[in-house]
């Protein structure tokens, strides 16, 4: 019995050691080197994608598919099980030749290797000034660049027309300042019967990172530091913030008890059904008007400050090279192509969605509904938080944000400094 | 035998017996090593691995950096939720474990003797056990939901009633999933309907291994339906209820899709079980290490858990 033993300890310790050794960091290939449009010649090449975004992704895979000889095989993930799938795909060097990544996980994976460096690649588009520099800076670590923008989305201030006319409120203007949105949610909510006048996601720490911090820095307030390690959400002008979300949950103005308990899911869903009377939403008009919301019944409008101002979230996904990419060159003539002119008109425009270059804010496709060219032009008031710890402080539900909102919404706003202390040790964990 | 009954005394005889003796331990231990491979590579190294892991400072994204041993186990108790959810998951089990192993022995009861609709009943208390978990909890989220969930019509009859009769306040309205209750007891819903049939059928082979002539003789000798149910059905049905209980508990213990699925631990990290803590500190925090730690804390738990309830179910054997 002895010599099994032995054997199976043997083996648990070669075991361990070829684990060990085989998940220990290896610091990123770099391709930056190479330049041009890549190259495409019949290579299929690898992707990983998000569910979130899987309309607008698979929207431009289908178009380089369609006008390239390199066919890009993209596989959607669960959002919910994104982050997971990736972290355990990098540790066994199993990742694709692209995935994208929700833009604020992008310092987190970018500071752990998981991108190759594209900055030459990047300056060497004839283009490069032109796109969206949030996504860029985000993907920027330490000087290198590791991504492009994917799938631009912006938070943006929707309101139902209809309702706004019903209410005696001017469907053609559109709330300047947060005191604004609230006494005009007020007067929808007033009419009843099923009508409500806002809502947002109150368990979902994701939704109000994306459009509750635009007020803020509308105001030309922060929400953090550049640094992302020092919390600012228990600022006056924050509080003030919530304090106006307070008082419209107080009064019955936003739909509930659906916003307390809404987690993410279906937080886009209400608006759709006609019911709401304004309330932040993704800029996106793909698939949202049915026979409940007509598409001339929705207005768009940009988030405004407690003083006033503009700004928004410049979200969605960035995308880059993986580290353990086989196909660089004809991943590359992908990622180039994604940027270009025929791209971002002919697919992202055209599907009425927020492009990635500024030049081409103005296209044929805004001419035709002034919408798309107010989410536009409000790309570049934007910002995107750069933080290494994110995912963990503001995403997570069990994260100390989703915390500090409840309180402050929902529970008693005394707390409010307390659960930024928290925030802050999330911030700066190791 | 027959060799060795016809094999000479002496020497030879003792020399040939030895290595009779250690050719059969050489076969003994070949027939053994199948099996003892499979516990290895299955159970011991992974074992091995995480407590290697939970020894370290291991970061998902980038790997092991050093040895840090007993640093994770203390970090294991310090987190805020680490109690909250313990007390939590227990309080789960203990619901879950008393409505599915109660409900379990009734329907088994139910369906014990053939009559014309018992095949139908059977399959349908069965039925729900063929989903997967994960299936069944998005079932029921969507029941629950407030944008899609059918059931709303309902809620909001009660809510408005509630609030007219001011016995709801309008900001904290009922909801499926709203409150640290509602959510624990519309999950135990889930579970006790998904499961019940599961544990009908253990105990149902248990009922019928009971031998008949033991209840004719208690009818004989005049025995109530409860006196018979109390001093028969019960004691000779304890193998059958202990293994329910063992599985029952165990996983329980171990509940994590249908938490994750239905309340991702909300509202207000009131639904959050352990092994939801070890997701967490795996992948959201990346924090291998401490995931680690918490597996080993868990791992050890549940063997003295399982290890006192066999214990119970040989002292019953015993009787």
């Amino acid at each position: 019995m002895r010599n099994p033993f032995r054997l199976s300890a043997l083996a648990t310790v070669a075991l361990v050691a070829v684990v060990g050794c085989g998940s220990s960091s290896t610091p990123a290939p770099v391709s930056s080197g190479s330049a041009g449009a890549g190259v495409d010649d019949g290579t299929h090449i690898t992707m990983w994608s998000r569910a979130a975004t899987q309309v607008r992704a698979q929207a431009l895979v289908d178009a380089y598919n369609a006008s390239h000889k390199n066919k890009v095989d993209m596989t959607v993930v669960p959002t919910d099980d994104y982050q997971t799938k990736v972290g355990s795909a990098a540790a066994a060097n199993g990742l694709p030749d692209l995935f994208s990544a929700d833009v604020v996980f992008m310092p987190n994976w970018t500071s752990a290797g998981l991108f190759q460096d594209i900055t030459a690649r990047i300056k060497s588009l004839p283009y490069a000034d032109k796109i969206t520099q949030a996504h860029i800076v985000a993907s920027t670590w330490e000087g290198k660049e590791y991504g492009l923008p994917f799938v631009a989305d912006l938070s943006v201030w929707m309101y139902n027309k209809k309702l706004f006319t019903q209410a005696g409120l001017d469907p053609n203007k559109p709330p300047t300042t947060l005191a604004e949105f609230a006494a005009d949610a007020r007067a929808v909510a007033k009419l009843g019967n099923g009508i409500h006048g806002t809502f947002f996601g109150g368990n979902c720490g994701g939704c109000e990172v994306f459009t509750w911090w635009p007020i803020a820095w509308a105001d030309g307030e922060k929400v953090m530091s550049d640094d992302g390690k020092t919390s600012m959400l228990n600022s006056d002008e924050n509080k003030a913030i919530y304090a106006t979300m307070k008082s419209l949950v107080d009064d019955g103005t936003v739909m509930m008890p659906d916003s307390k308990t809404e987690a993410g899911p279906t937080w886009t869903s209400f608006f759709g059904k006609g019911i709401i009377g304004i309330q932040p939403m993704p800029a996106s008009l793909q698939g949202l008007a049915n026979s409940a919301l007509a598409d001339a019944d929705i207005g768009v409008t940009p988030i405004a400050g407690v003083k006033g101002g503009q700004s928004t979230f410049v979200g969605g996904d960035s995308i880059g090279l993986s580290k353990n990419a086989k196909n660089i060159e004809q991943a590359w003539n992908f990622l180039a192509w994604l940027e270009g002119d025929d791209a971002q008109i002919n697919v992202v425009a055209k599907g009425g969605n927020v492009v990635s270059r500024t030049d081409l804010a103005n296209n044929q496709y805004t001419a035709a509904d002034p919408r798309v060219l107010t989410m536009n032009q409000i790309a570049a008031k934007g910002q995107t938080p750069f933080a290494l710890r994110f995912g963990q402080t503001y995403n997570d539900s069990q994260g100390p944000w989703l915390i500090l909102l409840r309180d402050a919404v929902f529970g008693d706003p005394s707390k409010i400094d307390a659960d930024n202390a928290a925030v802050n040790t999330s911030l700066q964990s190791q | 035998m027959a060799i060795i009954a016809a094999s000479p005394r002496g020497k030879a005889g003792s020399g040939r017996r030895v290595g009779w003796k250690r050719s059969r331990q050489i076969l003994g231990l070949l027939y053994a090593m199948p099996t003892m491979i499979y516990v290895a590579v299955f159970f011991v190294l992974p074992v091995c691995l995480v407590f290697l892991m939970s020894s370290s400072s291991w970061s998902l994204l980038t790997g092991s950096k050093a040895i840090n041993f007993p640093d994770n186990y203390s970090n294991v108790s310090a987190g805020a939720l680490f109690w909250p959810a313990v007390w939590f998951t227990i309080e789960y089990t203990v619901l879950v474990t008393f409505f599915l192993v109660g409900l379990g022995l009734g329907l088994a009861l139910l369906v014990q003797e053939g009559s014309r609709w018992i095949g139908a009943l059977r399959t349908s208390f069965l039925l729900p056990s063929a989903l997967g978990l994960a299936t069944a909890s998005l079932l029921y989220w969507g029941l629950y939901s407030g944008s899609i969930g059918p059931l709303n019509g309902v809620l909001d009859a009660i809510n408005s009633t509630g609030i007219r009769a001011g016995l709801i306040d309008p900001a904290n309205q009922v909801t499926f999933l709203g409150s640290g209750t509602t959510a624990l007891l519309s999950t135990t819903f889930l579970i006790v309907w998904k499961f019940s049939g599961f544990y009908m059928l253990i105990l149902l082979v248990g009922l019928q291994a009971i031998p008949h002539d033991i209840y004719e003789a208690a009818s004989i000798d005049g025995a109530s339906r409860w006196q018979t149910f109390r001093s028969i059905t019960l004691p000779l049905l304890r193998r059958s209820l202990a293994l329910s209980l063992i599985l029952c508990i165990t996983g329980s213990l171990l509940a994590f899709d249908q938490f994750y699925v239905l309340t991702h631990g909300g509202p207000d990290n009131t639904t959050v079980t352990v092994v939801q803590l070890i997701y967490r500190e795996a992948f959201i925090r990346q924090n291998l290490g401490t995931a680690a730690a918490l597996s080993i804390v868990l791992l050890v738990a549940l063997l003295a858990l399982n290890a006192i309830q066999f214990r119970g179910i040989r002292a019953a054997g015993d009787d």
